[in-house]
């Protein structure tokens, strides 16, 4: 028994890429043609990239580099543009889980790294995504050190909220909000985890530190501002709702009147 | 040139004197692991910060360790291969975690959560480790319900549960289908929390390519930084390997692609032991392989096992559609067999059923290798909302990646390699035989024997991080001198010069194969002879196949580039190169264990019903393998000497497993 090989040869799609190159944060970048024949349908486009790379490593080219992992659309790694679109055509759709019964043979298809101020580019396709572990460095969590917690259902949640809060919790921190938002703003990233912890009681002492830690961030990485475009909700791969960002201007607001802003060595400690 | 192996003996030597020392604690089971944190040595806090860990992964062991030894006060770097430490492959865990919280009322309880893991893992754990973690199970959960984590409620505000395998209660405690991601997203950001207090340093993007041991000590890591190329070393007190399993040997795996063994292997050429390396699990809801392109596997959580019925048709190949299927012509094999546990038996089980269907013809689907998994009756019952409610996540992935909506068709799955029992040895400090290298999460061997019980993964990697590593560790920091080192030191030198010269070769190599061809192939011969059924001459033919394919990747890989760059077909190119050499020991380990338990399936030992059958008599040991100076072996292949870990059951009477 073999892990098998049945391959459904007929119905093989014939594509033109288009695919952003770039050597280096520094290097200038462009795109470059490549015709891809007899791709699978059921290929994921993750895939068709890998069968892409075979065929360039074997005509002694360097295969194009993107950011991967899981591939079952959890991880938050993979992404990229794909016609304009972050994670391409289908709605909550990450790149690994965009499968290529989605296109037509005959199409022409660009792909392009997330672009934003503060992602550059570090080769091909594959950005840097730092910023966002700078944000929840600031305030991105409860501080509770292990050892202190007490009995688990000693908090009593109300269904509702538990599970608004594992909507927003739900992001998988790819960066397409970003990419998808003409201002390049987190707010989508940086309000679902403020509704994530302030919808819950063991997030509330924080709530106020939190929020304007992690802006306070947000703004010094160079990210825009929400201008109600909701393009980022379009884009999200698992569907987080603009509703957070409402929930995060609420928090920053009532924090901005009430608190005094965090020193520099950092919020929430 | 390669060698055909005769037999299985002459394969590798059987050390004389054993160097295990397991330091379990002695007394009553219930007592031992509070009577250990009390002999343990204690740092005291203003010496702590005197102390630098190196922690290796960020996944739920790596995050959990490095955040609670932060908290405590000492100084730590993190190494991630990732992006950012979020990334690491827990996250895809679907779902849930136990605890012995026993909250349903129904049952449960510390002993039973133990009694129930040695059982599962068919009697191959420690029993003093098994029962720590079942300990401190209830404590994981308290802490990730004050970290934020979402867990499923009930309307009055209460945690809920749901079952798993192999188990007759509900303990399992989880978040949706993301069960893994939440759990993880809690250790990150008490981490990411430590990393805004100055406490860690991140290095994102960072691969561990060597250890440093100096004067038996592991003091230090190299690391090539993946996006600039640059090899550098890093000093400190101890090492925390918390770097996952080895699934990715078999290249289609339900494992992300970057989760390697290379870490792990690493440490295991400075010396340290790597045990059961044959146990791997194979977990039997996969979607199964659509073409030859398939990168890797998708997992569907076994807890779709709780409303889901596994069946084939009676006939041999029949082909009708499952609707025209009538329900007197269709075999519920799993509630037939095993009528007390029906569809919720081991994985190790269900896996080798599904096989046995597919063998005997019953498969289904276009190349018959597959079993249905349907929820037609749990529809019925309680409405499709419900099952959305419960699985709709599940459900969508498994739509996007076959097209069929299993609302109305059912699932069609087959087992994939999953998670792997076996890895680097450690004692009950989960330290290994390396002094100061600590291995944590899946990366070590410990907690789960032959076979491991689901939603037990995510509990092990938080109690080793959480739980047992904060106390453990500090043995080793008060207990030994530990002078300082620098990277001056020659022995991160001569490590840094082996990870160049390894990178350099595979970059010079200038082949005609992919790496990515190698693997595949490597894949398909430890599939095909080290996979759900083993036997002797599948096992021998294997070894010759390995060996062989091992020369050939060595002369003939293409990875183009340089080292100076992003270059993923470099890091690839290393980790299959381990994998090479891990693949021998696996097909060693399998060869010399004799007997049938848990996910090693030996055909030659197997009951009349077609069950593992075990040998205690012979095999009632950890087989922890001792890699000798390469050069030993022919043509320089690497040969292993056999320690073995003698293991005792005086709380859980050693029985053949039965789930009828």
């Amino acid at each position: 028994m073999s892990a098998g090989h049945d391959d459904h040869g007929s119905g093989g799609l014939d594509l033109t890429l288009h695919i952003w190159r770039q050597e280096s944060s520094e290097a200038q970048g462009r795109f470059e043609t490549y015709p891809l024949h007899d791709v699978s349908p059921d290929m994921s486009f993750l895939e068709m990239l890998d069968v892409l790379n075979e065929q360039l490593v074997r005509e002694g080219r360097e295969p194009v580099e993107f950011d991967h992992d899981c591939r079952e659309g959890i991880c938050g790694s993979c992404g990229v543009m794909i016609n304009g679109q972050a994670h391409g055509p289908d709605r909550e759709t990450a790149t690994c889980q965009l499968h290529m019964r989605r296109f037509k043979s005959g199409e022409t298809i660009f792909i392009e790294p997330f672009r934003a101020r503060a992602f550059p580019v570090l080769r091909d396709l594959v950005v840097d995504r730092s910023a966002f572990d700078r944000i929840m460095s600031k305030g991105g969590f409860v501080s509770v050190n292990t050892g202190a917690a007490r009995d688990a259902n000693s908090i009593l949640i109300p269904k509702e909220n538990a599970d608004l809060a594992m909507d927003a919790a739900a992001c998988i921190g790819c960066g397409a909000c970003v990419a998808a938002c003409p201002n390049a703003a987190a707010m989508l990233f940086v309000g679902a985890k403020i509704s994530h912890l302030g919808l819950l009681p063991q997030g509330r002492p924080e709530r106020s530190r939190r929020v304007l830690a992690m802006v306070a961030q947000m703004d010094a990485e160079g990210f825009g501002n929400c201008g109600n475009i909701y393009e980022c909700e379009a884009a999200c791969p698992k569907a987080i709702s603009v509703e957070n960002i409402a929930r995060l201007n609420r928090d920053y607001l009532i924090a901005s009147a009430t608190e005094r802003p965090p020193t520099a060595s950092g919020g929430g400690a | 040139m390669q060698t055909t192996s005769k037999s299985p003996s002459d394969l590798f030597t059987r050390a004389t004197t054993s160097r295990l020392d397991s330091k379990c604690p002695t007394g009553p089971m219930a007592e031992r692991w509070d009577k250990h944190r009390f002999e343990l040595k204690l740092v005291n806090p203003a010496n702590k910060r005197k102390f630098h860990a190196l922690v290796v992964g960020s996944g739920l062991a790596g995050a959990s360790a490095a955040a609670s030894l932060a908290e405590l006060g000492y100084q730590v770097s993190v190494f991630s291969i990732h992006d950012s430490p979020r990334r690491a492959h827990s996250i895809a865990a679907q779902g849930g975690i136990n605890a012995a919280k026993n909250y349903p009322n129904d049952g449960d309880s510390v002993r039973r959560l133990f009694y129930d893991t040695v059982k599962g893992g068919d009697f191959r754990a420690r029993e003093s480790n098994v029962h720590r973690l079942a300990q401190v199970s209830n404590a994981i959960i308290d802490q990730c319900v004050a970290q934020g984590v979402p867990f499923a409620r009930e309307y009055g505000g209460l945690l809920d549960n749901r079952s798993f395998g192999g188990a007759q209660v509900s303990r399992t405690f989880y978040a949706r289908g993301q069960t893994g991601q939440q759990l993880l997203l809690g250790a990150y950001q008490s981490l990411m929390r430590q990393v805004g207090l100055g406490k860690v340093t991140l290095h994102a993007r960072h691969e561990m390519l060597d250890l440093v041991v100096v004067d038996g000590v592991a003091r230090g890591i190299v690391t090539r930084d993946v996006v600039s190329g640059e090899i550098e070393s890093h000093a400190g007190d101890a090492v925390l390997l918390c770097t996952g399993g080895y699934g990715n040997v078999f290249y289609l795996s339900t494992n992300a692609k970057k989760s390697n063994v290379t870490a792990a292997w690493r440490a295991h050429k400075r010396g340290a032991l790597f045990a059961n390396p044959c146990f791997t699990q194979i977990h039997p809801t996969c979607i199964p392989v659509s073409g030859s392109h398939q990168s890797k596997l998708t997992l569907m959580s076994e807890s779709l096992r709780n409303d889901g019925r596994v069946w084939v048709p009676a006939k041999k190949g029949d082909s009708r559609s499952a609707d025209q299927i009538p329900e007197s012509e269709r075999d519920y094999y799993l509630e037939r067999r095993y009528p007390s546990f029906g569809n919720l038996v081991p994985r190790d089980i269900a896996s080798r059923a599904a096989k046995q269907m597919v063998d005997d013809g019953r498969g289904v689907g276009g190349n018959g290798m597959s079993v249905f998994l349907d929820f037609r009756d749990a529809i019925q019952r309680e409405g499709a909302d419900k099952i959305r409610e419960r699985y709709g996540n599940l459900f969508q992935m498994y739509e996007r990646i076959t097209a069929d909506d299993p609302y109305r068709i059912p699932m069609r799955i087959y087992p994939a390699v999953h998670y792997t029992m076996g890895g680097l040895w450690v004692d009950y400090n989960l330290e290994s035989t390396v002094p100061g290298l600590f291995v944590l999460g899946e990366a070590n061997f410990s907690d789960h024997g032959a076979n491991r019980l689901g939603a037990s993964a995510l509990m092990q990697g938080l109690a080793d991080g959480y739980f047992v590593i904060p106390y453990t560790i500090g043995a080793h920091f008060a207990g030994r001198k530990l002078p300082k080192v620098s990277t001056d030191h020659e022995a991160f030198r001569e490590a840094e010069a082996a990870v160049r010269a390894r990178v350099g070769k595979l970059l010079a190599t200038d082949g005609r194969r992919t790496v990515d061809q190698f693997h595949r192939q490597l894949g398909l011969v430890m599939w095909d002879h080290c996979g759900m059924g083993r036997n002797e001459s599948g096992l021998l033919a294997a070894l010759d196949k390995i060996r062989g394919l091992r020369e050939e990747f060595h002369a003939d890989v293409r990875v183009l580039g340089e080292n100076e760059s992003v270059n993923m077909s470099l890091e690839n190119a290393g980790r299959v190169a381990d994998y090479f050499e891990l693949a021998e020991l696996m097909v060693i380990d399998a060869l010399h264990r004799r007997e049938s338990c848990g996910g090693h399936f030996r055909e030659e030992y197997q009951t009349e019903e077609g069950e593992a059958r075990r040998d205690d008599e012979n095999f009632c040991y950890v087989a922890a393998w001792e890699h000798a100076a390469s050069g030993s072996g022919s043509g320089g292949a690497p040969r292993w000497s056999l320690h073995s870990e003698p293991l005792t059951f005086e709380e859980v009477k050693l029985t053949q497993r039965s789930y009828k």
